[in-house]
């Protein structure tokens, strides 16, 4: 690897570290039972939430395991899972 | 790759699982939008969002020492003036706890005072987690902490937490408002307001920091709430100096459900008999800051 002068890098480069291979337990999701507010999507630390037309999707490659979704979602769709 | 969410702080940063702070500083570019130069102290933050040629920033952002982000951000700015400012972009500060209550304050006060047109925004994580819980000027009456140990002879940190909003206001500073990731809506809009006030602002967040303070990583969203919601952490805004908006709450929990959820605090509840001088305090003092707001709304 070669340093610039300052160190200076390109944006959002973070994109090519997974941070997934950190999880313990993952999210899934009852797509049934999601309403879709949006909560889980705003409350992760990792941005890994998107909330489609058919339900809430979770990018894997980044999530943390860290459980807010779960713990925030007001109708309990989301579970976490080893 | 596979396909990613567009944010202005990316994906793949390397903040601990759980961590309140970047879901802060997603809502903070959210309301800045792209047209912003970002400068961070030495903190958490710049720690999980810039290893070399992992940059998490889609905006440009700048990091120099721990103790003058606020005087960088000058910098910035008068770079910025000197050729015209022609997109009008703005400059934001986003530093830690730490940096703005003790290693910064000087080139804060300094900044403040002269009002360059700088927002700054402090994430309150209430003491130096980066390198491992060490007490800052913002770490809570009776918390533990590697440098506040609680034991035979100590109950944790025997100071209260430092008033840095009312400091700000000391300063004359035009926008002074706290904010929490329990409701990020209402830190999106201070940001906005922040930003459109000329001269400085100053906006301190309560982020949460499940490793420091000994939570399950999931509770992190709902420790922050407690906080507001025991009176631990009020939620205002002052403008021109004077206090124009309070979250208000229907009813105070007691300061104890915010407290026995933390192991930062356990050694208060081991013996409740013991610590209950310094429990009855921690609750005086959320009482206080009930009256001091006019948090309760009126029946």
């Amino acid at each position: 690897m070669k340093l610039s002068i300052g160190g200076v890098c390109k944006a959002g480069e973070s994109k090519n570290y997974h941070t997934g291979t950190w999880r313990t337990f993952k999210p899934v999701v009852d797509n049934d039972k999601c309403i879709k507010c949006g909560i889980c999507e705003r409350y992760c630390p990792d941005f890994c939430i998107d909330i489609k037309e058919d339900g809430c999707h979770v990018n894997l490659d980044y999530c943390k395991g860290c459980g807010i979704c779960a713990h925030e979602c007001p109708v309990k769709s989301i579970t976490m899972e080893v | 790759m596979t396909e990613t969410k567009k944010t202005l702080f990316a994906s793949g940063h390397r903040a601990c699982p759980g961590c309140g702070v970047p879901i802060a500083v997603r809502s903070i570019l959210n309301a800045t939008g792209s047209n912003v130069v970002v400068v961070s102290s030495t903190g958490c933050l710049e720690t999980f969002s810039s290893p070399i040629d992992l940059s998490s920033w889609e905006v440009p952002w700048i990091h120099s020492v721990f103790e003058n982000a606020p005087t960088v951000a000058t910098g910035v700015l008068e770079a910025l003036n000197s050729k015209g400012n022609p997109n009008n972009t703005k400059v934001v500060a986003i530093c830690g706890d730490g940096a703005t209550n003790d290693i910064g304050f000087g080139a804060l006060s300094g900044m403040l005072e002269r009002g360059d047109d700088v927002l700054y925004i402090c994430y309150d994580n209430e003491a130096y987690m980066n390198t491992g819980v060490q007490t800052s000027g913002a770490t809570p009456y009776g918390a533990t902490t590697t440098t506040s140990p609680s034991g035979e002879y100590s109950f944790g940190r025997d100071r209260t937490k430092k008033d840095l909003c009312r400091i700000a206001l000391e300063h004359g500073v035009k926008y002074v408002a706290t904010a929490s990731i329990s409701d990020l809506k209402d830190l999106e809009r201070k940001v906005k307001k922040g930003l459109e006030v000329e001269g400085s602002a100053y906006i301190q967040v309560l982020t949460t920091c499940n490793i420091g303070w000994g939570f399950d990583s999931s509770r992190a969203v709902e420790v922050a709430r407690l906080a507001v919601e025991t009176g631990v952490f009020p939620i205002y805004e002052y403008e021109n100096g004077e206090l124009t908006n309070v979250k208000k709450l229907k009813e105070k929990k007691a300061a104890k459900e915010y407290l026995s959820c933390q192991k930062r605090y356990k050694h208060l509840f081991a013996d409740e008999e013991k610590n209950k001088e310094h429990l009855d305090y921690i609750e005086q003092l959320t009482v206080q800051n009930v009256t001091k707001y006019g948090i309760l709304a009126s029946k």
